[in-house]
């Protein structure tokens, strides 16, 4: 495998200079056309990039930093236009037409891209996609290509690879895919590999294994990366040099240790300053119990129709006893697929489950839909995508409003906006907003809302499922902060559901890891970071906090 | 953490809210191929509506003596008729004739005789079908000369008249109403009964939802023609029960649609949310599944109602649709078809009415979909 590579090393070696600029930016504008105007979404990027070096492109969403690499790769949705000069090396990318830029990029220029669920079609096994840019650019013999396709497939270390090289895309962990992505756009030996936002949706510990496995395929092949990131942290780890985009424009750019140290505009304080912060003291241990479960188990179904084979059963919630008190945030953290969100559901009772929940010392397991329904008063919950848990056909002041129509019909109109308004007012958005539709908000404001729509009952329990996963790092400061303002104000008690651990420890003062189901470790916050008991919990921080500051230690 | 890397977002809301729906109809009012067609619609429906009372002849009046003449803007009798006509009248008078002419609706003829004229000839005019309030005007002073002058009745058919003698045009205007109406009140049945049972039963799954599925497949196994001839026999014909029969059986794809639809919405967050929220199913399917089907099911309806107009017209050409002498565009064409070789205008005119309404409404099906194209927001 060494050997492999070796051989296929740097292309570019004979005809430039390796310190050389391979690709240089200048001027670059973005715009779409939309039906209210003209939107730019890039306007005058100017950057380069050396051979063999890591740059990375930071921004939070909207900042335009993928549209900058789609347009250098003629990606660019159908109404939108690039204009400036993107020479590689001599030839501008922009001005090329289809079939010259066709020539480059796949084979010269590559790129990875966030969804390895979705780059990969699922009606070719992995060998015949990797081997197909060997074949239309190098013209490649179909047996020549499978051997090298194998080559690939180890480099990128996916093990057994003989036998995965005729998997289907389905057969293999999102991980997995992701590492046939990077061989997909290895196998042209390519100049510059383009990443975009690669590990973002990969759990943690799997992030941490791509980022180690990219930085030594650079190293050993000597390419060029731009990496695309919202993640400072990955940023500080692997990149040499950094652009900071904001609203469509560079505003810092330097070396990576520089900037860390000395950032020198607004923009790239603040998303540094953006990490979560803060701790939460303990709640008494005289503080009532609100919601106490034994044994809560969920299983799913699969299968026993008529046609479909053998039925078996899913656990996804294993035997899992819990308790809360009042005024306390418990965090439930745990990767995908650990059952933290259907044990969140299964509490608050929105899927049917096993097991004692007792809330407030009454077992409510047990209770039918109709004695039931005074209960979702006293718990609420607040989903992790904004842009799905609000109805698009519903103005703001309807959404927010909805729990008073079950739990207080008597409210006539006017008073029920009037407590719309302060609900809105408690989650910092103007009341004046009640007409409006949730399209024309963006994420965090959306959290707002489904926040204001959980607050207007006064619940005494709410449940957070991965409430900030879908926002932006300074977003997601916001939206702490809230939340933190909230539980003080209210006393509430939050079940905190997120696999993110920067977040649960700024937030939370107990901690229960999970995983298959099960809790396998659980404690006070800060003993739980400061000595994980668990060799899981261990691995788990060690790869979440690999992205943090660096030297530091993760202790709470 | 970020999904959606949009492009720079339009962040500042606009000062009111502005609907999805609201939004929709803007992009559909930039559509020049289904505005063009909604206008068209909207010209016919209304045509079809006071049209027949401004129309000079009623859809069911029978013009014997004009039996399937041909579509023309020349008003009948014709000149070459009239003038032979007259001449063969004032014959039968026994008097001179001298220049016929045609002046708008009176024909005058000169006429002489040896002796003085009898006002009485004017019967032998007014015996004939053409002629009313024949006049003797113009006597010579010697009343040996005069002048005959005759009311004729001249009526236009613009589009011909069918094979009883009745002005095609209006029937046309008739027929554009029956069929527009048959349309919308079926595909109407249609969305109310397959709306509120898709919904039901795809929000409430499991077993209720297979039963209700099982009850539609075994409602779409019956021959649709079978079951309206059931109808027909126990109910005799009506014109009501052709909206129940055809609504009843297009429900079932309606249903479909929307239980599929909404097996995705139930699993959105938003549902899930109202459902913590304590919302009773009645008024999560009311409040959030219904409001979100809208958007296909609208698409689906223009589809519906040309579908439906065929639908009626195959009925009504198996005897089974509307009686005469009401008609539809579908009776229409089925009589056009049989009279193609010698009249083929009957065939045309009410091909050319059908074709606009199945094209204007296939058009604005097209750009209601295209405007509510949820490329998401």
């Amino acid at each position: 495998m060494e050997r492999a590579a070796r051989n296929e090393t740097p292309t570019g070696d004979g005809d430039i200079d390796p310190a050389g600029t391979v690709l240089s930016v200048r001027d670059l504008k973005v715009s779409f056309a939309l039906a209210d105007g003209t939107v730019e979404a890039v306007r005058g990027v100017d950057f380069s990039v050396a051979s063999g070096e890591t740059v990375a492109i930071v921004g939070e969403s909207g900042s335009g930093k993928s549209q900058t690499v789609m347009a250098l790769m003629g990606l660019l949705a159908s109404n939108g236009r690039a204009s400036g000069e993107a020479l590689y090396r001599g030839e501008d990318l922009l001005r090329l037409s289809p079939r010259k830029l066709n020539r480059i990029r796949g084979d010269k220029i590559t790129m990875i891209f966030q969804e390895p669920m979705s780059s990969l079609d699922p009606l070719y096994r992995i060998g015949r996609q990797i081997a197909e840019p060997m074949i239309f650019h190098r013209g490649v013999s179909a047996r020549a290509a499978r051997a090298r396709v194998l080559e690939l497939l180890k480099l990128v270390q996916i093990p057994d690879a003989e036998r995965r090289i005729d998997a289907y895309p389905h057969e293999l962990s999102g991980g997995q895919r992701q590492r046939v992505m990077i061989a997909m756009a290895l196998a042209n030996d390519p100049d510059i590999l383009i990443a975009d936002e690669p590990t973002t949706a990969l759990d943690v510990t799997i992030q941490a294994e791509m980022l180690r496995l990219l930085k030594e395929l650079q190293e050993r092949l000597g390419m060029a990366v731009v990496f695309i990131t919202h993640d400072l942290g990955i940023v500080r780890r692997f990149a040499d040099r950094v652009y900071v985009m904001q609203a469509g424009k560079v505003v810092e750019e330097g070396r990576v240790d520089a900037i860390f140290a000395a950032p020198k505009d607004a923009y790239t304080k603040m998303l540094l300053a953006a990490e979560p912060e803060g701790t939460k003291p303990p709640v008494p241990a005289s503080a009532p119990v609100v919601l106490e479960g034994r044994g809560v188990s969920v299983s799913f179904h699969i299968g026993g129709g008529l046609f479909s084979g053998d039925p078996f059963e899913l656990k996804a919630v294993d035997r899992i006893t819990l308790r809360v008190r009042q005024g306390q945030t418990v965090g439930i953290v745990g990767e995908s697929g650990s059952g933290k969100s259907t044990l969140g559901r299964a509490l608050l009772r929105l899927i049917p489950s096993r097991g004692e929940i007792a809330f407030e010392g009454r077992d409510i397991a047990g209770l039918d839909l109709r004695r039931e329904r005074p209960l979702r008063r006293q718990m609420q919950i607040v989903f992790q995508d904004p842009y799905g848990s609000l109805s698009p056909r519903l103005t703001v002041g309807q959404i927010v409003t909805e729990g008073l129509l079950v739990h207080e019909p008597q409210l006539g109109r006017r008073e029920r906006e009037r407590r719309a308004a302060e609900a809105l007012r408690e989650v910092q958005l103007d009341p004046a907003m009640q007409s409006r539709y949730p399209h024309e908000f963006s994420g965090g404001q959306r959290q707002r809302i489904a926040i204001a729509r959980a607050m207007i009952l006064k619940p005494r329990l709410v449940v957070l499922d991965e409430p900030t996963s879908a926002l932006d790092r300074s977003v997601q400061k916001e939206i702490i902060e809230l939340l933190r303002k909230l539980q003080r104000d209210n006393d509430l008690t939050y079940l905190f559901i997120s696999h993110d651990l920067a977040v649960v420890r700024a937030l939370s003062d107990w901690v229960m890891v999970m995983k298959d189901g099960k809790v396998v470790e659980e404690g006070p916050t800060e003993e739980v970071f400061a000595e994980p008991a668990q060799e899981y919990t261990r691995r788990l921080m060690a790869a979440a906090f690999l992205t943090q500051r660096e030297g530091e230690a993760p202790a709470g | 953490m970020s999904i959606a890397e949009e492009p720079v977002t339009l962040q500042e809301p606009a000062a009111s809210g502005r609907s999805l729906w609201q939004d929709a109809l803007r992009r559909l009012r930039r559509n020049k191929a289904a505005m063009t067609s909604l206008v068209v619609l909207c010209v016919m429906a209304l045509a079809s509506i006071v049209g027949p009372a401004f129309w000079p002849h009623p859809y069911d009046r029978v013009y014997s003596e004009y039996v399937r003449v041909p579509a023309s803007l020349e008003a009948y009798p014709k000149e070459d008729r009239i003038v032979p006509e007259m001449e063969r009248s004032l014959k039968r008078a026994r008097v001179a004739i001298g220049e016929i002419s045609l002046k708008g609706d009176t024909v005058h003829a000169t006429i002489s005789d040896e002796e003085e004229i009898d006002p009485r000839i004017t019967r032998y005019v007014d015996r004939s079908d053409l002629f009313s309030n024949a006049r003797l005007a113009e006597k010579t002073a010697d009343g040996k000369g005069a002048v005959m002058v005759a009311d004729v009745a001249r009526l236009r058919f613009i589009a011909g008249t069918d094979g009883n003698g009745r002005d095609l045009f209006a029937r046309i205007l008739m027929a554009i109403r029956i069929s527009l109406a048959i349309g919308l009140l079926a595909t109407f049945v249609a969305l109310v009964i397959g709306v509120a049972y898709g919904a039901t039963a795809g929000y409430l799954g499991g077993r209720a939802d297979n039963v209700m599925m099982r009850v539609v497949d075994i409602l779409y196994s019956l021959p649709f023609i079978f079951f309206v001839i059931l109808l027909v026999v126990f109910f005799g014909r009506n014109f009501v029960l052709m909206f129940i029969a055809v609504g009843a059986i297009e429900w079932l794809d309606m249903a479909r649609i929307v239980r599929g639809q909404t097996l995705t919405l139930k699993r959105r967050e938003f549902v899930e949310a109202a459902e913590a929220l304590g919302v009773s199913d009645a008024g999560i399917v009311r409040r959030h599944i219904i409001p979100n089907v809208l958007g296909p099911v609208a698409v689906y309806m223009t589809l519906l109602v040309p579908k439906v107009i065929l639908l009626e017209s195959f009925l009504s050409f198996l005897g089974l649709g509307v009686q005469a002498p009401l008609t539809s565009l579908g009776v229409l064409i089925s009589e056009g078809a049989k009279n193609m070789q010698g009249a083929s205008w009957l065939l045309i005119y009410p091909s050319i009415a059908l074709a606009l309404i199945l094209f204007s409404l296939n058009f604005i099906g097209d750009g209601l979909r295209d405007a509510l194209d949820p490329k998401d927001r």
